[in-house]
């Protein structure tokens, strides 16, 4: 047996992470890796036009410490349902899912994309209300062990100002957390730019 | 089995995962954050809950990955390689079984070649083998896969660099607080100590936890040989004397 091995101590070490690696798509977003999908896929649709709430396109791209695109990056996405309530019962023929997936296409030039709506808002257990935000976690080669950060919405500045989440983050860095309204298209639409390294660097969080 | 707000997770030891900034790893150099992580003291229902995936409906041979690229048409062949049982439990860090959680692999062919439109190493694809399974752990944690063994193959990170054989292994365990993504190696392995992605791993018992081994009693005579893996997620525990002041 591979592991665990017990050695006297009270807990075993938590698998070791590795990257996910340049063909991480094989596996997880088999469309971009040029695979038939399967009946069920992870995919980009968190939340189809049927679900309650706000529907809302989230795109954006992920830039590395050169200011190059990561054109390879998986985003995982979980977030709460219009009510703010996290529904973690998968279940793929549901019209809110509050998990997804998503892979910028051979055509998308690193631009990945979901379709959801705005989550509510979340209480932090302080008792107050926290401002609306999704959690998304980042996959790449390159990347030993996967960055979890969160986007939060510049039209939601009242409840972003008060959000006892993101007032801990130092305010000079805020910014990097909230994602830009965009007109243009069907729907709502929102920007959110995400940077491994450098002068602008997304806060990413351990918890 | 998504845990409620009421359950913390042990923290992560960052020492004993690789560290973002590995430069002998070259990609990393430019994809790591500079920038401390920011820890955070109260996890809210945010980080705590996460998908399950108990009715998730799978395909009846998302794990046979020796079936599932051929869907019984004209290429209902076989593929090449060494026919292999890859199983094991998903536990948490107190050994307690995750049951319910969905487990992915995807890895290359007995060549070393993936079915990738990026994938340009001459060694050729398999007809018969897609790459890709997943399944959901049963009621005691346990999962199981059907493949063949990948090879090793080359990348251009030093001059001469090859992965050793190696699997891509995803769990999301109960929250996303213990969502995981890593790689199982195979026993005996020679590439291993040579390979710099392993070694962004600082601790050589690290590596080994990585290390499935060869499972003679799990294997079927005549038929596959087995390689057992087990996964260990963060242990979780409730939160009892939290606010309750």
């Amino acid at each position: 047996m591979t592991q665990p091995t017990e050695d006297g101590g009270l807990m075993y070490p938590e698998s070791p992470s590795q990257t996910a690696g340049p063909y991480v798509h094989i596996g997880l977003a088999l469309e971009v890796a040029g695979l038939p999908p399967r009946d069920d896929e992870i995919g980009p649709e968190i939340a189809t036009p049927d679900a309650e709430g706000e529907p809302v396109e989230i795109v954006g791209r992920v830039i590395d410490g050169n200011g190059d695109t990561v054109e390879g990056i998986l985003v995982e996405a979980w977030q709460a349902d219009a009510n703010g309530v996290y529904q973690t019962d998968y279940r793929a023929d549901r019209a809110f899912r509050g998990f997804g997936r998503s892979a910028p296409g051979e055509h998308d030039a690193g631009e990945w994309s979901l379709h959801t709506i705005k989550p509510g808002r979340v209480p932090h257990p302080n008792g107050d209300a926290m401002a609306p935000h999704i959690n998304l976690m980042l996959f790449a080669r390159g990347i030993n062990i996967h960055l979890n950060t969160r986007l939060y919405f510049d039209d939601e500045a009242d409840a972003n100002a008060a959000c006892p989440f993101l007032t801990r983050v130092p305010p000079s860095r805020r910014d990097t957390l909230i994602a830009t309204r965009e007109n243009g298209s069907d729907k709502p639409r929102y920007r959110f730019e995400i940077h491994l390294q450098g002068p602008q660097e997304t806060v990413f969080f351990d918890f | 089995m998504a845990q409620n707000d009421h359950t913390a997770f042990v923290m992560r030891d960052r020492g004993w995962h690789p560290p973002a900034y590995a430069p002998a790893y070259k990609t990393s150099v430019a994809r790591s954050p500079q920038q401390a992580l920011m820890s955070l003291q109260t996890p809210t229902a945010s980080e705590l809950t996460g998908p399950d995936f108990d009715n998730f409906v799978l395909g009846p041979v998302d794990n046979d990955l020796l079936l599932n690229f051929r869907p019984g048409t004209d290429r209902d062949g076989l593929p090449i390689g060494e026919r292999i049982i890859v199983y094991g439990r998903v536990v948490d860090q107190y050994n307690k079984p995750v049951p319910g959680t969905l487990v992915e692999v995807w890895q290359a062919n007995a060549g070393g070649r993936y079915r990738h439109k990026k994938d340009a190493y001459m060694a050729p694809l398999d007809p018969n083998f897609g790459g890709v399974g997943r399944t959901v752990t049963d009621a005691d944690g346990w999962y199981r896969f059907r493949t063949i063994k990948p090879g090793p193959y080359p990348w251009p990170n030093d001059v001469n660099s090859w992965r050793p054989a190696h699997i891509h292994v995803s769990v999301m365990g109960p929250s996303i607080s213990t969502r995981l993504i890593t790689q199982l190696y195979f026993e005996g392995d020679p590439l291993i100590p040579l390979c710099p992605i392993v070694n962004t791993l600082n601790d050589p018992e690290a590596v080994d936890t990585l290390v499935a081994r060869l499972d003679k009693a799990g294997s079927r005579p005549m038929d596959s040989l087995a390689y057992r893996f087990d996964i260990v997620t963060r242990g979780a525990l409730q939160t009892y004397f939290e606010n309750q002041g």
